[in-house]
């Protein structure tokens, strides 16, 4: 049993923990509702700011931007990170080399990554635009789907193929059948974790889009206006983004952890 | 003697330089309960996963009803399994596991459905039908597992280990279950298990296992009362072994006392040894042959007693067992000298 005032202590430093991080993401929710749009005086709450995004081109542009690019680099790295994943764990040998390029993606510095990628589709020639921020998404996400998902293949009972094989089911029908039923929450929760890192990534994002605005994604609009100082508006956008992502997280680590019923 | 069911020919399996299977002929009958008994690495599990079609032969052939099944992949055999693990799938109820490999046969829904009311009645797991694997105990998981590779009649059932992981009431309990169920349905078994006391009470005949080859192949009676190796005699039960050198006929102990056997496995020169069951003997000197020694030891076992003797015959106490009723008679105690016999057709001389 702790004591008393060490308990106290300890509520203390967890309040003061929380409070520096959650208390500047309050801030910019609060101010986007804001009716006055100055950060120094709270005059009434409005969604107006949340109206004014609906109208401006350029933002509804860039949204359309990152949905796009999530919802495709989810896609390619959720099936390339999952089969990667199975790959892997079936081929145990030489498994610690094959974990460092793996993961190399999740630990090399963004900008690092950003400026490979950069080098290399120009080396290739290729004309930038959505589809090589499409790409480059992919490379990172494919490394944190894949970790999701081998997480999962450790407590996987392999013997459940041999016995779905021993029961008259082809390869096929026991992939479909047996291990992505199986596998599916881990799979699920590493496409979410995939989308989320894809909407607010931006380093990577912003070397690999190509010159002009047709391929802004939401992070690079953003801080394109975040030079003329931090509207409302921006405040706005900026909850949207965060609800999005935390939506997803959430979902992401509830598959995770309750799993199947059955598990 | 009936046409062999399945008949597995000089079958070989090598994992890069080791010879997990070497050489091994082997007919099993039909409807026979056939037990693979032997130590961890024996090769048991191997030859099995081979029957099953989960490993490759690298030489011989296994013949089911006289048509080669070797090569046929596992979804392809008449032939079911039951996964040491039980390797129940997590996400199915136990209705659904059990449909499974009927659903793969493409057999109508209604059969399907028929069959597997009727299995769940069999194993008693009615009540369980909509349960998850999970929410079930390991004793009710392995009837699941059980009927699972069951239900699909298979001309053979193979078994691998399906008792371990069960305490041992439950053990005992199972046993008789999987011969009655045997009986019942009437389809070849194959359980391959380290237990030698699960493989004398099951199995029709058994098969002793030792670095990928067969020892011994006979009847349970046959494999305890008449083993013809050293390794056999030890590994099944307990047994007493006393060095002896054969002189004309007879054979002499150590302690130059003469042994008479009337059971011998002749093809040896020189030294063997005397292999005697603790339960053959007796205290005393009436049977054939007699030794005496000290008392080192008693273990009360409740049902009987074990008597720790040591002699000038062997450098391991001889043990010998004895009812609780002995104990009421003779009244053994540690350190006193006792003189026990046998008869000479309890005694089996086998080469060292």
């Amino acid at each position: 049993m702790v004591e008393r005032k060490t308990f106290r202590l300890m509520l203390l430093i967890l309040g003061v923990v929380f409070a520096f991080l959650y208390i500047p993401i309050s801030v910019l929710v609060g101010l986007s509702f804001n009716e006055g749009g100055l950060p120094t005086a709270w005059t009434g709450f409005s969604f107006k700011w949340y109206g004014a995004l609906l109208e401006n081109d350029n933002i509804l542009r860039a949204a359309g931007n990152t949905l796009v690019v999530a919802i495709f680099s989810t896609v390619f790295s959720t099936l390339l990170g999952t089969l990667l994943a199975i790959g892997v764990e079936i081929r145990q040998r030489n498994g610690k080399w094959l974990e460092t390029v793996i993961f190399a993606p999740m630990i090399i510095p963004d900008i690092v990554l950003a400026i490979s990628l950069l080098s290399f589709f120009s080396l290739l020639g290729v004309k930038m635009g959505l589809h090589t921020i499409i790409v480059s998404h992919v490379v990172f996400n494919l490394a944190f789907v894949c970790a999701v998902v081998r997480a999962r293949l450790k407590s996987f009972d392999w013997s459940i193929i041999d016995a779905s094989s021993d029961l008259g089911a082809s390869t096929f029908i026991t992939l479909y059948r047996v291990v992505i039923p199986v596998l599916i929450p881990a799979i699920l929760a590493g496409g979410l974790l995939a989308f989320t890192l894809s909407v607010d990534e931006f380093i990577i994002a912003f070397f690999t889009s190509g010159a002009g605005r047709a391929s802004i994604t939401l992070p690079m609009q953003i801080f394109a206006m975040i030079r003329f100082g931090v509207t409302p508006e921006i405040n706005a956008l900026a909850t949207i983004v965060m609800s999005v992502s935390v939506i997803a997280l959430a979902l992401s680590q509830r598959l995770n952890k309750g799993g199947l019923p059955g598990q | 003697m009936t046409q062999p069911f399945l008949s597995i020919q000089n079958v070989q399996k090598n994992f890069g330089t080791v010879k997990a299977v070497s050489g091994v002929n082997l007919d099993i009958y039909e409807n026979e309960f056939f037990a693979l008994l032997g130590a961890s690495g024996s090769g048991k599990t191997t030859l099995l996963r081979m029957l099953a079609g989960f490993e490759q032969l690298n030489g011989g052939d296994v013949q089911l009803e006289g048509t080669s099944i070797a090569h046929l992949p596992p979804n392809q055999r008449p032939v079911n399994l039951m996964f040491q693990s039980y390797a129940l799938f997590p996400h199915m109820t136990v209705a659904q596991n059990i449909a499974y490999g009927l659903e793969m046969d493409k057999l109508p829904k209604v059969q399907i459905k028929d069959s597997v009311d009727e299995i769940l009645q069999v194993i008693q797991l009615g009540h369980l039908a909509k349960r998850k694997p999970d929410q079930l105990s390991g004793g009710q998981r392995q009837r699941v597992a059980l009927a699972r590779a069951l239900v699909k009649r298979p001309k053979v059932l193979l078994l691998d280990e399906p008792l371990s992981a069960l305490d041992k009431k439950l053990r005992s309990e199972m046993q008789l279950e999987l011969k009655r169920l045997q009986a019942e349905f009437g389809i070849t078994f194959i359980i391959v298990t380290h237990d030698q006391e699960e493989a004398l009470v099951m199995a029709d005949r058994i098969a002793i296992m030792k670095d990928g080859g067969l020892l011994q192949v006979g009847t349970p009676h046959e494999i305890y009362e008449a083993p013809k190796t050293r390794f056999a005699a030890d590994f099944i039960g307990v047994m007493n072994f006393l060095p002896v050198n054969k002189d004309g006929d007879d054979f002499v102990m150590t302690n130059g006392g003469s042994i008479k056997a009337t059971s011998t496995n002749a093809s040896f020169l020189g030294t063997a040894v005397a292999a005697i069951r603790p339960e053959r003997l007796a205290i005393g000197d009436a049977g054939d042959n007699t030794v005496s020694g000290v008392i080192s030891a008693i273990a009360y076992h409740g049902l009987d007693l074990l008597l720790h003797i040591k002699t000038d015959a062997t450098d391991t106490p001889i043990i010998a067992r004895m009812t609780a009723d002995v104990m009421e008679v003779h009244k053994p105690i540690e350190g006193q000298q006792i003189t026990v016999s046998w008869s000479a057709k309890n005694t089996h001389i086998l080469p060292t």
